[in-house]
This record gives C-alpha cells, structure tokens and sequence, in this order.
C-alpha cells in the first residue's frame, strides 16, 4: 500500500523569464488525500497542468500512476480523473448524456457505462432527474455528480481543482465524505480548496508560495512546526511573505 | 432612516417554476456593514441586481437613499457603488482607461474623488498601462473596487467579492472594507465564507432565496440552541460515522481536526456514555471538549430546522 503514485523531482515550468513553478519535489502515496494549497498565483494551476500531462515541464522529472510526465501523457490521461469547479459537466447534455459521454471518453465498454450509470443514479438518488439538463441541478448536485464522474473508470488519482467552492455547508461536507469513500477504495485524491477547514481533511499537504513549496507535511504536524492553532494561521504565515501578483 | 430597506421582496425565474428570492424583508441603517451569507442559489445575487436596479422583482418593495428601486431607479444608479460578482470590466482597456471611463459615466473625474480610492488605487498603479483582462485576480478585483467607488456612493453593493481568492487576500479586502466603512459608507456585502461573518456587523444567513437568521454575528452565534462540544479520537472518519449512528447523539459534523456534536439532551450524562461506548471499541486519545458554535455551526443547524430545505442537500431527503 505505500507505493508512490505521483512522484515529481526538481519540477520546473519557465515562461520566458518568469519561474511559474521552481524545482518543486514530492511523492504522493496511493490512496492517500494530498492538499496542494498556494495563494493565488504560487503556480499550483501550472503544476497541475503539468502532473495532468497538459503542459510540459521545463525542467525536472516526474512519473504520474506510472507514466513519465513528458513521454506518456496519454496514458497519465487516461488514469486520471479530473474535475474543478469552472468545468466538470456539459450543462445542456442531461445527467445520463454525461455518464455516457465521460464514461466513452474513459474508455468504458457500452455494458460498464450502463451498470455505472445505474449504480450512480442510484447511490446519489438522481432517479427522478436523471433525464433533466445538467444545467438545471443545484450546484451541490452538480458538484457531487461531477465527482462520480471523474471517476467513474476508476484512476488511479483524481484530481480536484477547489470543487466545494460556493457549495452550502452540509452539502460540502457530504463531499468530502465522498473523497474519502474514494480513497478507501485506492484512488489518490489531489485537492486544491481555499477552506483552510478542508485543509485539516487532507492526510499531507503542501504549501507553495511564489512558484516553491514552502512546507508540506501533515496538518497536524505543519500546526506543531509553526506554533499555530488552525491551518489559516500556518497558511497565512507562509503566504503573507508572497511577492508575486500573478494568477 | 434605513439606507437600505426591502420589504417582502421576491424574485422568481422560469415562468415562477424557481424561487431565487422568497418574500425577503431587511433593513440595513446608514454606515452599516453589512454582510449577506450563504452558498451560491441562495439568492444573494438576484437581491443585490434588485437593489442596483438591474432586475425587476416579481412583488414586494425596497428602496435604497430613501428612493424606490423601481420609480427612481435612474436617480439610485447615481448614487451607489455595484461590484458584481463576475468580473465586468473592459478586458482589452487598461486599468487607468477603464477607471476613467467609469468616472466619465458617472460625470465626474478620477482626480475629483481620488481621495476615496488612493490606498486601494496605489496597489494597482505600477499596473495602469496594463489590460485589465491580464491582471491578476488579487487585482482585478482591486480594480473593480476602485470603479465602483470612483463616483463616492454612498452606498457599496458587493457581490461575492472574496469568492476563489486565497486567504491572505481575502484578509486584506476585509481591512480595505473596515477602512471605507470609517469613511460613512453604507456597505452590503455578499460571502459564502461563513468565516467571514464575523468581519460584518450584521448578517443575514440566506439559503434557497429565504433568511434564516438575521442579527449580529455574537447574537447568532448566542441563539444556537444546543451545548455544542468538539471531539477527535485516533480515526477520525470511522469516528464520524459511529457518531452518526449514536442513540445519544443529535447532530454531527466534521470541522476539520475535530468533529462537532450536539447531545439529544443537555443534562451532561451522556457525554460519559459516549466515552465509555468509544473507548470499549477501541478509540484511543480521545478528546471531547465544549465549544462556543461558529456561524457555520449555526447555519448548518437553521439548515436542517427551518423549513427551508437546502437545495444543494436535498437529494438526502427524498
């Protein structure tokens, strides 16, 4: 169980002159919910891009569920599940339209996407509206389905780009309890979120400030290293020393 | 007078099928701070295009300065600030030329009011030759701050200004907040932060278009019903669900490194029996302590009281 899924050594990207992310190392266990928390514009949507097979490195290397970061992209795409709040769903194509279509894309046979379409519908009680634009369900909904979406071929990570941004209390915290459900089961959980609160969730998490990461360890370890009650103090520590501006 | 005052105010979309606003009265007194909380579909937004006269309502009434929202809606446009929620500046003008254009709307000059928005303006300067489309969101959002203040409203709508911007920011437009406030501006801000309403002086706790508490933040926090105690023990998501199943237990919640509960009865002795129970299945380190509820306590629990059945939980209590 301690194998490493994600693994990325001295990972830079450069634009130009400016150092989006600078040499960043770390490992990510299988099964494990790893926060990558930054203010904005530390980099952390650029080292996603790059841990998703999107962007290539400048610099530095790195093995995503057991592919190489810059020769195996496709494969690192199809064993990883992805969902953020600004994408997750096609809002004009219905619920059942969704599974289809993110399960194809998957690569799932037609009889898997039909047993999990039903599975789904089921477990997040969707019945009555499975037929009904994406568009029209509450956020909440949306956001849960768009969970069980990224993973419906079950990869080997999932990665959430703040996905209970704007949520309402209880339903944020049923996610989560889904995030944990995955985990169990061996799927890495990636997540990124601006409630510090969350951030306690996460079995690690790393900070990163102006392209680095400036700590990572877990919460409970990170609270002990910075004398600070909550992770906000520990987060506003670190990134209160920001100098960069960019998103 | 109130500076903002809505009388059972209702909006309705799709042929009155969706009820983003249902019948919401409030007042809000000049100077005010005051804060809307609640998660998105709550209604925040419908109620701040109301009020900014951008949206019709369907029935009810609100004025603001003393000026109804729908006979005088030229002469309130004049008058106050609106920051939407969306980012709604010229992308391709830069940040001097949309601040000038926005101050030649409002027939004034940059220089005119400029003491108002300096502090905030100074921050963005280095930047004013730079398209606003290729500014950060730490400055954007300065940006629209400084052009909805470049006429000096007297009254500051802002809708979800913190939404997606990290900690350390978010802290800072709070001060920058607290400041305009001390220059007598009437301020209305929207947050699904719950952490952030402690930072107003008043809120309104908002969920599927209703209020379902309206106060200041220590009186909400006053009014939560129950004892209100925090525990952890060795594994906190195992410990999650055998709470839930507890006969003793009322309510449960996770809030980060401890979990938040609420006994069926107050009387003390069941806090006993639940140590007990969990150390005789194997918990260890087990802490349990009493705590003062935060707004976000309070929310979930007028979420699962009232009748306002939460539209993004729902799907439990079919």
């Amino acid at each position: 169980m301690n194998q490493s899924v994600i693994s990325v050594e001295e990972l830079s990207k450069k634009f130009g002159d400016f150092v989006a992310v600078n040499a960043i190392s770390f490992e990510v266990k299988k099964g494990e919910i790893f926060g990558f928390l930054g203010a904005n514009g530390a980099g952390k949507t650029t080292a996603i891009r790059m841990l998703c097979g999107l962007s290539k490195p400048s610099s530095g290397k790195g093995t995503i569920a057991g592919f190489d970061i810059y020769k195996q992209t496709e494969s690192i795409k199809k064993n990883i599940g992805f969902m953020s709040q600004k994408f997750s769903l096609y809002e004009d194509l219905t619920i059942l339209e969704n599974i289809r279509f993110f399960g194809g894309i998957y690569g799932l046979s037609d009889q898997e996407i039909k047993e999990k379409s039903e599975a789904l519908i089921t477990q997040l009680q969707l019945g009555s509206e499975a037929k009904k634009l994406v568009g029209s369900l509450p956020l909440g909904w949306k956001q849960k389905l768009a969970f069980s979406v990224a993973i419906i071929h079950e990869p080997k990570i999932v990665f959430l780009d703040e996905p209970t941004g704007g949520v309402d209390p209880v339903t944020r915290r049923q996610f989560w309890e889904m995030i944990y459900d995955a985990t169990a089961r061996g799927i890495t959980a990636f997540v990124t979120t601006h409630y510090m609160d969350e951030a306690e969730y996460c079995d690690r998490v790393s900070i990163m400030v102006d392209g680095v990461i400036e700590a990572m360890d877990a919460p409970f370890k990170l609270k002990q290293q910075f004398h600070a009650a909550t992770m906000d103090e520990v987060f506003f520590e670190l990134a209160r020393g920001a100098k960069r501006q960019a998103d | 007078m109130a500076d903002i005052l809505i009388n059972k105010l209702r909006k309705t979309y799709d042929k009155g099928n969706i009820v983003a606003v249902d019948d919401v009265s409030l007042e809000i007194a000049r100077g005010e701070l005051f804060g809307l909380i609640g998660p998105d579909g709550a209604g925040k937004t419908s109620i701040f295009r109301m009020l900014t006269t951008l949206l019709l309502p369907d029935s009810g009434n609100a004025s603001v300065l003393g000026l109804a929202i729908v006979q005088d809606y030229k002469k309130i446009r004049k008058k106050v600030g609106y920051m939407p929620g969306r980012f709604s500046l010229y992308q391709d003008l830069s940040v001097e030329e949309n601040l000038n254009f926005f101050a030649t709307v409002f027939e004034t000059t940059v220089q005119e009011n400029y003491s108002l928005i300096k502090e905030i303006y100074e921050q963005i300067e280095p930047f004013k030759k730079r398209p606003a489309g290729k500014l950060s969101g730490g400055m954007k959002q300065k940006l629209a701050l400084c052009c909805a203040l470049v006429h000096r409203p007297e009254v500051l709508f802002l809708d979800e200004p913190t939404t997606g911007v990290d900690a350390v920011s978010r802290r800072e437009f709070w001060d920058m907040l607290g400041r305009l406030k001390l220059q007598g501006i009437t301020i209305m801000v929207s947050t699904p932060y719950m952490d952030e309403a402690a930072l107003c002086e008043r809120v309104a706790l908002m969920q599927s278009g209703k209020i379902m508490s309206i106060d200041t933040p220590e009186r909400i926090r006053g009014k939560y019903p129950n004892k209100l105690f925090a525990i952890r023990a060795n594994r906190m998501s195992e410990l999650l669900k055998e709470l839930r199943n507890s006969s003793v237990i009322k309510s449960c919640f996770a809030f980060g490194e401890y979990h938040h509960i609420s006994f069926t009865n107050n009387s003390g002795k069941q806090e006993e029996t639940l140590l007990a129970g969990l150390s005789d299945i194997g918990y260890t380190g087990v802490e349990l302590k009493e705590i003062k509820p935060s707004i976000e306590d309070c929310f979930i629990e007028l979420m699962s009281n009232s009748e306002v059945k939460s539209t993004n939980a729902s799907i439990e209590k079919t």
